[in-house]
């Protein structure tokens, strides 16, 4: 039970509440280093099974538990129109039985050998968690085979998750944080599937088949858009025989329909009135891509902006000068066919108004005029050294690498990737804010009863630009950018 | 087949003496073998090695929290906690974190009703500058009235967020002053708007005063050290700072007198997506259980109402289908009482009585025929791999640790925990289920979407009453 009012980019800083027994849930946190020696002592392998499946495998025998991170290429951008939430259907429907063995039975299976396996969906990919004990670690790999290749979708089982899909929609739509980052998207990608409600809505959700699940399933999951990666206990000829094991059943080609490459619309600003003390806000702006050599500088300057918590200027600005807002923030998000910078403020309803400024005027500042020298060295110092935060647990090394695989990065990259910031220099930061600052083109999506607001739509400059799109927090699914 | 329990266990066993011998370096975490010391001043020490990367986390807890403010002043443990950011004589306003972030690390705090903890992850070689900048601020807070008042408008933005802005979380806080009679627990962490508007610099360093000292203090350490290092270091930084004889280190609350009306409460608010039942119960917790109940009350809670797996999922989900999901867990972490907590969405046009009605019959029947030995060995195993698991991770371990030593547990209760549950017995579940899930014990709450409204289904959980506020 962890509610966490920031998206995973800005990590840490917000996390929530203990809810279970004996403080022992897991806290959400993330991890830093600093590396003056070698980036980080990991040893990361290229692993090919006979059967042909690759994956990254990083041995770690002194626990006897294994990681294993996958994802299909596609994700709910796949949803066919009007059948919206299919991706995030499956995620929910994959330990509901398989094979001969049903729900019940296949969810008692899970506990007894204590095996844990979940699913979830992101815009570009369906991502699967896989953990086991080295103990049981045979059993647990023949349920998640059968749960990869051959998950039943019993009209029971899918009624039953149709019915809380249904309840969860009827909680979101009332809840404004939901409601700010659904409408946002909805309306920065209006008419393409990044703009389309990634749970599907009460219509949808209602009308999805037993038969659109399997056909969704069938072309989506398939040997050509897998990634996997796996750390922990095992060692590569064991990971060879398991890859083909778990994924040798699949197809060899996904049928994955086109995405085209899109960019969010500009200069918005819409206000959704929900009855409620405080005010949510959800504003971006496209980005660069990942790969854009601009993307770093990009990275580096959401940092000092909105994305470095309580050193970054819009935190300063909005919550300790001022004591506006508990939740200030930004973030990068590379989407394979459109790339953002968002971010998000909650504040009393009388204050919106106010705060939305302060932020278009920080961005402007930004632009205008680039961070101070102490600002770029802070946020260089601080994005090299925590880098290695990001590797201390099995789980964590396994999403950071599934990341830098569906970014097209190699292994070499872990070791690469603190010179690239440090390569970063005042003249490129310069450069990129004005290129990606562009304070007049955002869009900004407001719930609640802001006084003081506009219910008016900012002139659309036509054009190209970056690409924008927000909302619900990018799910620490794969692993932050950079 | 049912689990191996005893492989489980043997593995968890044989991963200890890897760790005690905390040889080379790669001899990592399982369950990680912590030690124990305290310095000349009071500080007690836990440290928990795990060498796979060059990371620590670096916690200093406060045995104090939200439930020994004095009365009148709630959200004052809070509150400070956010203070503690501003600045000492060294440390100018606001650096704190900007020079934690300067050195590649995280930091943040958080408070419950029993403890307050500051922590920061971090590269090991930056382990004594942390310590160093933690021990400073224990003792030399300087706080300026204009910046305590700014703060204040922070958590009142914080208690919107996370309250008024949400009816779960308002019903969940509601029903948890009801369940104390007199107890300080059924006073939000957060506090109640009304006090939290009139905190001042005074307050907070009342309290600060009052509680903030090495004798009543917590230091855990994880990750690429060892005890010998951690010692040193922690005596350079937190040793030379004395003993403060005035602090209160004894915990006397007001206390419940014993529980005997059943409470019920209703919500209608508008903002509600769904209809839904919610059950709070007063049970023992760790701390003042007898030996073995609250082990048996976690195995309970498990097969009664946690996951797919549980009786209510099964009975009120799957079978009758009265609700689209159902669930609950025991929370026993606390110092002076434990709780345990159901909820149910109600399926389309089902009656929360319904629920309630089921959830009782699923109650009942446990306390008078028991559960499973099927049920039993199987929630054993997975709290079991769950202590494996968390040892993956060194901020999870310093959390566990550092939480059970705040609330007068030891190292030993913590590594025995394991063990514990694997000799709860059929019986003592029955007999806990018999005396706790007691309706008189406890509040019942019904979300009821005010009508003018949309959807007449239900929706998630209640968000858990905050028992613990992140700064």
């Amino acid at each position: 039970m962890t509610r966490s009012s920031t998206p995973a980019a800005t990590g840490v800083r917000f996390a929530a509440f203990f809810g279970a027994r004996l403080a022992l849930a897991m806290l959400a946190l993330a991890t830093s280093l600093t590396l003056s020696r070698p980036a980080i002592a990991m040893n990361i392998q290229t692993v090919k099974s006979p059967g042909g499946i690759e994956a990254w495998l990083v041995e770690e025998h002194g626990v006897p538990l294994l990681a294993l991170r996958f994802a299909f290429d596609g994700g709910n951008s796949q949803d066919p129109v009007g059948k919206d939430g299919i991706a995030n259907f499956i995620t929910a429907m994959m330990d509901e039985g398989a094979g001969d063995v049903t729900s019940a039975e296949f969810q008692e299976r899970m506990e007894d050998i204590a095996m844990r396996m979940s699913f979830d969906d992101s815009k570009d990919a369906l991502y699967g968690s896989f953990e086991t004990l080295t103990v049981n670690r045979d059993k647990a790999i023949g349920l998640l085979k059968l749960a990869v290749q051959k998950p039943r979708f019993d009209t029971d089982a899918v009624e039953r998750i149709r019915q809380q899909l249904l309840a969860n929609l009827a909680y979101s739509d009332k809840d404004p944080d939901k409601v700010a980052g659904r409408e946002w998207y909805a309306t920065a990608f209006a008419g393409h599937p990044y703009g389309r409600p990634s749970n599907g809505s009460v219509e949808t959700v209602s009308k999805i088949t037993n038969e659109d699940l399997k056909a969704f399933h069938k072309r989506t999951f398939a040997k050509s858009n897998l990634k996997v990666v796996v750390v922990g206990d095992i060692d590569a000829v064991a990971l060879g025989a398991m890859l083909d094991d778990v994924f040798g059943g699949l197809p060899d080609k996904a049928d994955l329909a086109p995405v085209a490459k899109t960019e969010p619309v500009r200069a918005k600003q819409q206000i959704i009135e929900m009855n409620v003390p405080q005010s949510v806000a959800v504003f971006g702006l496209g980005a660069m891509p990942r790969k854009d050599p601009d993307f770093m500088a990009a990275f580096v300057i959401n940092h000092i902006l909105g994305g470095g918590g309580f050193s970054a200027k819009l935190m300063e600005e909005v919550r300790e000068k001022r004591g506006l807002a508990y939740s200030v923030y930004t973030y990068i998000q590379p989407y394979q066919h459109a790339s953002i910078l968002s971010g998000g403020v909650a504040t009393k309803n009388e204050s919106m108004a106010e705060s939305l400024s302060i932020i278009r005027a920080e961005l402007k500042k930004m632009a205008d005029q680039g961070p101070s020298d102490d600002d770029l060295k802070s946020a260089k110092d601080y994005l090299t050294g925590s880098y290695a935060l990001r590797f201390d647990t099995n789980s964590k090394i396994a999403s950071q690498l599934l990341g830098l695989q569906q970014e097209g990065f190699g292994i070499d990259y872990v070791d690469k990737r603190n010179k690239i910031i440090e390569a970063i220099t005042m003249d490129d930061v310069k450069r990129v804010a004005k290129r990606l600052l562009i304070a007049d083109d955002m869009i900004v999506t407001v719930v609640g009863k802001p006084v003081g607001l506009g219910k008016t739509v900012a002139p659309a400059a036509a054009g190209a630009a970056p690409a924008a799109a927000t909302g619900a927090a990018p799910a620490a699914k794969a692993a932050n950018p950079g | 087949m049912l689990t191996p329990l005893r492989l489980i266990l043997a593995t968890l066993m044989m991963a200890l003496p890897m760790l005690a011998m905390n040889s080379h370096a790669h001899a990592a975490a399982v369950t990680t073998r912590a030690s124990e010391f305290k310095l000349a001043n009071g500080m007690q020490v836990i440290v928990i090695p795990d060498h796979r990367a060059p990371v620590i986390t670096h916690m200093v807890w406060y045995r104090v929290g939200a439930a020994d403010e004095e009365r009148g002043t709630s959200g004052i443990a809070h509150f400070l906690e956010h203070l503690m950011f501003k600045s000492t004589e060294k440390i100018a306003v606001g650096e704190f974190s900007k020079i934690v972030g300067r050195l590649g690390g995280q930091d943040n705090a958080f408070t419950g009703h029993d403890a307050t903890a500051y922590f920061q992850r971090v590269s090991k070689d930056r382990l004594p500058k942390m310590m160093e900048m933690e021990a400073d601020r224990m003792v030399n807070l300087r706080l300026d009235e204009k910046e305590v008042l700014t703060e204040r408008d922070v958590i009142l933005e914080e208690r919107r967020s996370r309250i008024e802005n949400n009816p779960s979380a308002i019903l969940s806080e509601q029903m948890n002053a009801a369940l104390y009679l007199n107890h300080p627990y059924g006073v939000p962490v957060i506090g109640w708007y009304h006090e939290m508007a009139k905190l001042s610099r005074d307050d907070a360093l009342t309290y600060y005063k009052r509680y903030y000292a090495p004798n009543n203090a917590i230091l855990v350490v994880s990750g690429d050290v060892t005890a010998d290092e951690v010692k040193s270091m922690a005596e350079a930084a937190y040793g030379k700072i004395p003993a403060n004889p005035a602090v209160i280190t004894t915990r006397v609350r007001p206390q419940d007198p014993p529980q005997i009306v059943p409470r019920r409460l209703e919500l209608k608010d508008a903002r509600a997506g769904n209809y839904s039942f919610h059950r709070d119960y007063v049970a023992p917790s760790y701390k003042t259980a007898k030996p073995g109940e609250a082990e048996a009350l976690d195995l309970l809670m498990k097969i009664a109402a946690s996951g797919s797996t549980s009786r209510m999922y099964k009975k009120l989900v799957v079978e009758a289908k009265v609700a689209s999901s159902a669930g609950g867990d025991y929370s026993g972490h606390g110092l002076d009482s434990g709780t345990i907590s159901v909820y149910g969405i109600a399926a389309d046009g089902v009656p929360l009585e319904k629920l309630e009605a089921m959830t009782d019959a699923v109650f009942v029947d446990i306390a008078k025929n028991g559960v499973t030995a099927a049920e039993l060995e199987r929630a054993k195993s997975s709290y079991i791999a769950d202590y494996v698991y968390e040892s993956d991770n060194q901020a999870t371990l310093a959390r566990r640790y550092g939480w059970n030593l705040a609330v007068g547990r030891t190292v030993a209760d913590v590594e025995s925990w394991p063990d514990a549950i694997s000799k709860v017995t059929l019986d003592q579940v029955k007999q806990v289920a018999g005396e706790y899930l007691d309706i008189r014990r406890s509040v019942t709450g019904y979300l009821v979407p005010d009508k003018s409204g949309v959807a007449d289904r239900g929706g998630p959980p209640a968000a858990p009453a905050a028992s613990s506020v992140v700064r």
